[in-house]
């Protein structure tokens, strides 16, 4: 079944704290991941890798970069669930 | 027609690396001196690569040179006599001359003339390459004593501006020899290519467009985080593979001697294989740089000189790059 935007934003955050240790709750929707989270590019493809095995989805390479924000990313997740 | 009865050769059952050699370069580059062009910082760099300064030649060495060098001590190291040596395979991206090959002359050079002797680009997978086909090529009887040699000035194909690639590396130049053994020194290589994705890294420009004033000098380029995921993630499925077919588990390695490509890329590989706390990680790139095809011979003469203990154990070495290519096997440590 798929999950919510809001489930997916809290596991996404979870992946986020693993990798970065940011706090969860710093993970919020509209979040840059470069310029509010200050997470860098490698950083960033593991938590793609990460979140493509939790949420069971694809994101291509050429997808990363259109990720700016958290909820891009959160967008991206719920749509590529359907 | 009769029968063709033709001879064909066999060589030993075994081989093993006999001795290992390392040049490089002689110029100690710390990051303080590469961040102005890229509009840096030291810890910008220590945090995204774990480099902490990279070894560079001089404008009079060439690879050519790194390479004989690392090929002498190797030799040296071996207990064999250079007249033994019959094979010398160097793997480079960075002969500034096409042809003649590096080895040719540096088969001369370390006193082993008339050995067989050519060049080959499997960039940073170059070295894994050269062991797969010189234990190929001894086992086959084409061959008794092999040179293999990974040697990059990559120094001369850089973009000082470039903020993909350029400040991660540096020159030098690994060997080992290989030759006949009694016990089974070098299992099956995994090897491969995705020409696919061959523009992830590589050259951005090339010689004829430099030549037509199209294009500055050639340098190299990669997608940084595209590498990243297919170093780590499928690199470490290749791996695995090759613990499965030399029929050991990471709980039998005693080194793991990956690619110097990134720090990151060494620590999230290490993480993904799950390597219990035992087995020593070559971490060679945070003081030489990434060198292409010489950085895993390098890595691993380092490791041996700094933990003698390791001689006789297996070491899991693989290599991945440009291409992309991408080769590993396990050995046993000379």
């Amino acid at each position: 079944m798929a999950l919510s935007t809001e489930e997916v934003l809290a596991g996404l955050a979870e992946l986020v704290n693993d990798e970065t240790g940011i706090a969860a709750d710093q993970v919020a929707l509209e979040k840059s991941f470069t310029d509010d989270l200050d997470i860098d590019s490698i950083s960033m493809m593991t938590i793609v890798v990460n979140a493509e095995e939790k949420f069971d989805v694809k994101i291509p390479d050429d997808e990363v970069k259109n990720l700016k924000t958290v909820g891009d990313a959160v967008s991206f997740i719920v749509s590529a669930q359907a | 027609m009769t029968r063709p009865q033709l001879r064909q050769s066999t060589g030993p059952q075994f081989t093993r690396i006999l001795g290992m050699g390392a040049a490089r370069g002689e110029l100690v580059v710390p990051n303080s001196e590469i961040i102005e062009p890229i509009n840096s910082s030291d810890e910008w760099i220590q945090q995204r690569t774990g480099v902490i300064t990279r070894h560079r030649a001089s404008a009079d060495v060439l690879a050519i040179d790194l390479a004989t060098e690392a090929a002498m001590e190797a030799v040296a190291n071996a207990g064999i006599e250079p007249g033994q040596v019959d094979l010398v395979i160097i793997a480079t991206i960075s002969n500034v001359q096409q042809t003649p090959s590096m080895a040719t002359v540096v088969a001369d050079r370390i006193g082993a003339n008339p050995a067989a002797a050519y060049d080959f680009n499997a960039a940073c997978a170059g070295y894994a390459y050269a062991v797969a086909q010189a234990d190929a090529l001894i086992r086959a009887g084409a061959a008794h004593y092999a040179v293999v040699v990974g040697a990059e000035k990559l120094s001369d194909i850089i973009d000082p501006t470039d903020r993909s690639i350029s400040f991660l590396l540096g020159d030098g130049a690994g060997a080992a020899v290989i030759g006949p053994s009694d016990y089974p020194g070098i299992a099956a290589t995994v090897w491969g290519s995705d020409g696919a994705n061959a523009d992830k890294v590589g050259m951005n420009a090339t010689l004829i467009e430099y030549r037509d004033g199209k294009a500055p000098w050639p340098t190299l380029r990669q997608e940084g985080p595209s590498v990243f995921r297919w170093a780590v993630w499928e690199m470490a499925k290749v791996a695995r593979e090759a613990l499965e077919v030399a029929g050991i588990t990471v709980d039998d390695l005693a080194a793991f001697i990956p690619h110097q490509a990134n720090m990151r890329i060494v620590d999230e590989f290490a993480k993904q294989l799950k390597l219990p706390e035992s087995v020593i990680i070559a971490r060679d790139i945070a003081t030489t740089g990434n060198t292409s095809a010489a950085s895993i011979p390098l890595a691993a003469h380092r490791l041996l000189q700094e933990n003698p203990q390791l001689s006789g154990g297996y070491a899991l070495q693989i290599g991945f790059g440009a291409g992309l290519a991408f080769g590993a096997q396990v050995v046993v440590l000379p």
